[in-house]
């Protein structure tokens, strides 16, 4: 039987520990009863102890896996037959801490190019302080395909726009494309080993810092951690005004995204009227909190700054401006036909495809996959704010763009709804509860899908081992589904439609 | 078509005029038309950002900064530009692209490093993943540092690159 222990916190999570000889089967259980792969990991415990670690999204919220290894035998048996999105995810704590996955479809490396030789793991207790470990450059074995007129298209790691680095390796027969290989890692910034030994402050600091677009997301998932490992809760107001921020931060993505999405089919006017848009949404928060992107609101045991009833005022009148303008622009590109011929079909993830994949979040959710924390599994205060979910069935690119403008209409509604029904009483914490050693989790819907945070401190509030795991680490293998059978040319749309972080999952 | 035209019209001209110290618009476009006989052209590097200055980069597409009529462009090729817009610490993985992408840039050619990480690391630092900065793999003109940068700033540091004197001997990074 394996030994349970409830979490504390507002995420429902518990942690069992299994043997690796009983990590299949668990593994296969859960499956069955509809459970999915949120993030697999890895420890060093020291003496002579590996941990690998697994979060699953269960029907009651969230097991927290552990799986002890010898030093002398770091192997577990591969997981990626159960879980699709476990290939990559057992890749990276190969690189990263030489756990060795037996039995994986795939051991190429995924986070190590070539900045450290094969038989180092930087994340090994007493690795990775040495500045710059030797190069050991070796090719990546790309996929390939063979056949007549088939060839290659290389693009990366510099791309052609002002987006993040990463290498697309295209196999095609004129325009259309067969397979998509894709080698991301290149924005590796060794985040988890740096997080080791950071006090709590400098943390969420750090936190809102994996992914730039969803640093309320990433700092709220860390900073629900700390504060579920003190067992202390946060004031009412806290939760609210975290939860604004949250869904303004969904805004104002969904906004440059649409603006993309138009400009990548040559609406240029499209572009320029949701960018309008977003700079207006962005210079708001600039004059509530002094951060365009709200940037460091989170901290330890609340916000940052409280909202002024003026400032509330100003909100709800830019929810309702918005509203219209955002209606107004979603007619339009419905009723346009060149942009519509573009959008439909484009980029398809059937609903079977995608529960096989495991696509979460946004994207899932436009090809049927029902889930979004805000609803599944809600915390403060999204369980009193009801929210409604959207979802499509067509998992096509009019799907995700369908998605993200009913998810626009959500957030003002609910933007409205906080700053309505704001709780009084203090937006932080007032004192700074003792430190203390543990373990705890976040997990919070972030407009692009989920992320989630485990985190272990130490004994003197530093911590031990911090792993973040953005929801593109999961999607990013489903795009190379659905570009397949699609012409070269769609893919930057089909890429924008889902929008996937490199430095989020590059860590 | 008529619906797109008539949203045009109903929200109009939304470009701003901006000034800092140093400049205005017109000073900004007659020294670019001086300098360059023609727009100066930009080519960004990702070497490792958090994408955040990647966002205020865009944001500078945004109608209200009007780029294009202030005379500048993004290029997607660095073989066609002016100047380079680096963001993040570097991470060790990107460290040869950015060389190869800086080398590729005709003479003149002047280096803005983006963001506190662009800067020396910022939150990063210097690492087994990351190197710390811009400066450590190619030459800088110009640090605009900020996490991230916002627009006016950016558009500030550009302005300080091209229009600092400058002997034109190839430079080494430090
Ligand atoms: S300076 Fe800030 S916004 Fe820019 S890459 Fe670094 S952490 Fe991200």
């Amino acid at each position: 039987m394996p030994i349970v222990r409830t979490l504390p916190g507002t995420v429902p999570a518990w942690q069992e520990t299994v043997s690796r000889e009983d990590l299949r089967n668990l593994c296969l259980g859960q499956k069955e009863r509809g459970a999915r792969l949120v993030s697999l990991w890895g420890s060093d415990e020291g003496e002579e102890t590996f941990v690998l670690h697994l979060a699953l999204a269960v029907q009651e919220g969230l097991c927290w896996v552990r799986v002890p290894l010898p030093a002398r035998d770091p192997t577990y048996p591969a997981l990626d037959d159960v879980f699709a999105n476990a290939n990559r995810l057992q890749r990276a704590t190969h690189d990263l801490l030489g756990l060795l996955a037996q039995g994986a479809a795939d051991g190429r490396p995924w986070l190590r190019h070539d900045a450290w030789p094969p038989d180092r793991f930087p994340l090994r207790k007493g690795e990775g302080g040495e500045a710059y470990p030797p190069r050991v450059r070796e090719p990546y074995p790309f996929v390939t395909v063979s056949g007549q007129g088939v060839h290659e298209i290389p693009v990366g790691p510099v791309h052609a726009g002002v987006i993040e680095p990463g290498h697309f390796r295209f196999s095609v027969v004129g325009e259309r494309v067969l397979r998509l290989d894709t080698q991301l890692g290149y924005t590796h910034k060794g985040i988890e080993k740096r997080a080791e030994s950071l006090a709590p402050a400098e943390l969420i600091h750090l936190a809102g810092r994996v992914s730039g677009d969803s640093t309320v997301a990433g700092a709220w998932a860390t900073a629900q951690a700390l504060e579920s490992i003190l067992g202390r809760q946060i004031p009412e107001r806290a939760e609210w005004l975290r939860a604004l921020w949250l869904e303004r931060e969904r805004l104002v993505n969904h906004l440059g995204d649409l603006g993309y999405l138009c400009n990548d089919v040559g609406l240029s006017a499209g572009f320029s009227l949701f960018w309008a848009l977003k700079e207006t949404a962005l210079r708001t928060h600039e004059s509530l909190v002094g951060h365009r992107y709200l940037r460091d609101q989170i901290q330890l045991g609340g916000v940052v700054r409280a909202l002024t009833a003026s400032d509330c005022q100003s909100l709800r009148e830019e929810c309702v401006t918005l509203e219209k303008e955002v209606y107004r622009l979603r007619d339009l590109l419905q009723e346009h036909a060149g942009v519509q011929d573009r959008y439909l079909g484009t980029g398809r993830v059937p609903p079977e495809l995608a529960a096989r994949l495991g696509l979460v979040g946004l994207a899932g959710r436009a090809s049927a996959q029902a889930w979004d924390l805000r609803v599944s599994c809600p915390t403060p205060p999204y369980a009193q704010a009801e929210v409604r979910m959207a979802t499509r069935t067509q998992g096509d690119v009019a799907a995700r763009v369908a998605v993200r403008f009913d998810e626009i209409f959500e957030s003002l509604r609910l933007i409205h709804h906080f700053v309505e029904h704001l709780p009084s009483g203090p937006s932080h914490w007032d004192d700074s509860p003792p430190l203390c050693a543990g373990i705890g989790v976040g997990w919070v819907e972030g407009w692009r899908g989920e992320v989630f945070v485990a985190l272990e401190m130490g004994a003197r509030g530093q911590v031990r081992r911090w792993h973040p795991e953005d929801v593109s680490m999961s999607n990013w293998p489903v795009l190379e589904h659905a570009v397949q059978g699609n012409i070269v040319p769609d893919f930057p749309l089909i890429n924008k439609s889902f929008n996937l972080s490199y430095s989020g999952q590059d860590g | 078509m008529a619906n797109i035209l008539s949203e045009i019209l109903r929200h109009g001209l939304r470009s701003e005029s901006f000034s800092w110290p140093q400049a205005d618009l017109d000073t900004w476009q007659q020294a670019l038309w001086q300098r360059f006989g023609r727009a100066l052209v930009i080519r960004h590097v990702d070497a490792g950002s958090c994408n955040g200055c990647e966002l205020e980069i865009h944001a500078l597409n945004a109608p209200q900064y009007n780029l294009t009529g202030l005379g500048l462009r993004f290029s997607a090729s660095p073989r066609h530009a002016d100047l380079l817009l680096v963001t993040g610490p570097v991470s060790r993985h990107m460290e040869e692209a950015l060389r190869r992408t800086y080398a590729a840039l005709p003479e003149p050619r002047w280096v803005v490093a983006v963001g506190d990480c662009g800067h020396d690391g910022g939150c990063f630092g210097e690492s087994y993943a990351c190197l710390g900065g811009v400066r450590r793999v190619i030459p800088v003109d110009v640090v605009v540092v900020g996490c991230p940068p916002t627009p006016l700033q950016l558009l500030e540091g550009i302005w300080r690159a091209v229009t600092s004197a400058r002997d034109s001997t190839p430079r080494q990074p430090e």
